[in-house]
């Protein structure tokens, strides 16, 4: 290889902690990969990196927060959209990213999705789905397709699983898509979408957990996932989310289902609340002076 | 001459092979050396081939790899 006299430079690193690499994901973990199209997207974007916030619950997929270079909150368990919300609602100029796993964002969190897409609060969440509850050690979740083998379900699961697609669409969130670690150019394309919307955009990637999920199905090491991500894909865009259900070996529907326009709500409540809403309520000079409000 | 190259960082690689595999022009093997943590990092095999994608890194879940292209003029052999 002939020697190069200009700068070799990977753009992903400047969103990158680099105290924080290596990562604790195990070899061929599809987060590490998601993150790759994130970080791209929002590089690819005329954003305010310093006005960019993500926050993650916890899990493994909770980590990204920690190992992106942008203002980042890791809360408790379940709880990312409910500090997003909160962070959005007090700092509307912010753009705030949500980006957890499918146990964090749709079992223990789950009552915080359906309500933050019925609010359509503008937030961009991204859940990794690895199908299972990985970081403490392979245990059934909402999102365990039918009859699968995990730590508590060890003649196989028999809870039908959860179609979050559905799900978000149904509640009212305005951007709704599908895609597998494996589709690292497409996801990129929407995740610079969503990131550009304004309303809850919600993006579900299919990702392998070849410790725990591979593992006790027999379903090869995380390549092996990967290509069958390949072959059992179908773009689908625009199809109803109905369809979009996953079934152990049958085809993953992926792609950009739903795009509409729908008042979020940070602009409804403006309107409603009219002159009785002000961003940053006034001080009378006796609060500044006490430090604390007329109410405490 | 090829279009661009990559880089590795061999001992963040963890060996999944994700590199290897999706890269459309064949480019990449696993070596057969290892890193301080006892997986193989990958290497060229064929150097001459490579389009400078960036496809590896987008893949690769350790950032442990990158493709990049040579700049239009370097491959008129006038470096910049
Ligand atoms: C309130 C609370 N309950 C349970 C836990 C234990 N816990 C930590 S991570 C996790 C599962 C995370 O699963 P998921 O969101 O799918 O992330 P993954 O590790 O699969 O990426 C659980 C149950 C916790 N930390 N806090
Ligand atoms: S346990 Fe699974 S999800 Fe967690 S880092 Fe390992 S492979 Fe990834
Ligand atoms: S840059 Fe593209 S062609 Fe070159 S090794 Fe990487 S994936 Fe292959
Ligand atoms: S994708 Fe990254 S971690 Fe995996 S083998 Fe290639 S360089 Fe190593
Ligand atoms: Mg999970």
């Amino acid at each position: 290889m002939s020697t190069t006299d200009f700068v070799v430079h990977n753009p992903v690193e400047d969103l990158l902690r680099q105290d924080r690499v290596p990562t604790i994901w195990c070899p061929g973990c599809g987060i590490g990969t998601t993150v790759n199209s994130f970080a791209h997207a929002l590089l690819g974007q005329d954003i305010d990196l310093s006005k960019t916030a993500i926050v993650s619950g916890i899990g493994c997929s909770g980590r990204v927060s920690g190992y992106m270079n942008l203002d980042s909150f890791h809360t408790t368990h379940g709880r990312a959209i409910p500090f997003a919300t909160g962070l959005k609602l007090a700092n509307p100029e912010l753009t705030v990213i949500v980006y957890s796993g499918d146990g964090d964002l749709t079992s223990i969190g789950g009552n915080h999705l359906i309500h933050a897409a019925r609010r359509n609060i503008d937030l961009m969440v991204v859940c990794v789905n690895n199908m299972i509850y990985a970081m403490t050690g392979g245990q059934a979740a909402a999102t365990t397709p039918g009859s699968s083998m995990s730590t508590t379900t060890p003649y196989g699961a028999f809870e039908p699983e959860l179609n979050m697609p559905q799900l978000v669409d149904a509640a009212g969130a305005c951007f709704v898509a599908r895609w597998t670690s494996f589709h690292v150019m497409q996801l990129e394309r929407t995740m610079a979408k969503a990131l550009k919307k304004k309303g809850l955009r919600f993006i579900e990637i299919l990702s392998p957990c070849p410790t725990y999920f591979q593992r006790k199905n027999n379903l090869g090491d995380a390549l092996t996932a990967m290509v069958d991500y390949k072959k059992r894909s179908k773009i689908k865009h625009g199809c109803h989310t109905w369809e979009t259900a996953l079934e152990p070996g049958g085809d993953i529907i992926v792609g950009e289902f739903v795009d509409r326009e729908r008042e979020d709500y940070l602009t409804r409540m403006r309107r409603q609340l009219g002159s009785h809403y002000s961003e940053f309520p006034e001080q009378t000079e006796e609060e500044i002076s006490e430090g604390a409000c007329s109410e405490c | 001459m090829p279009k661009g190259s990559v880089a590795i960082t061999t001992e963040r690689c963890k060996g999944c092979g994700f590199c290897v595999e999706f890269c459309p022009t064949h480019g990449l093997e696993l070596s057969s050396a290892f890193n301080a943590k006892g997986y193989h990092p990958p290497h060229m095999i064929s150097a001459e081939k490579c389009s400078g994608c960036n496809l590896c890194g987008m893949y690769c879940p350790d950032f442990a790899i990158f493709g990049y292209k040579y700049p239009a003029n370097k491959a008129k052999g006038e470096a910049a």
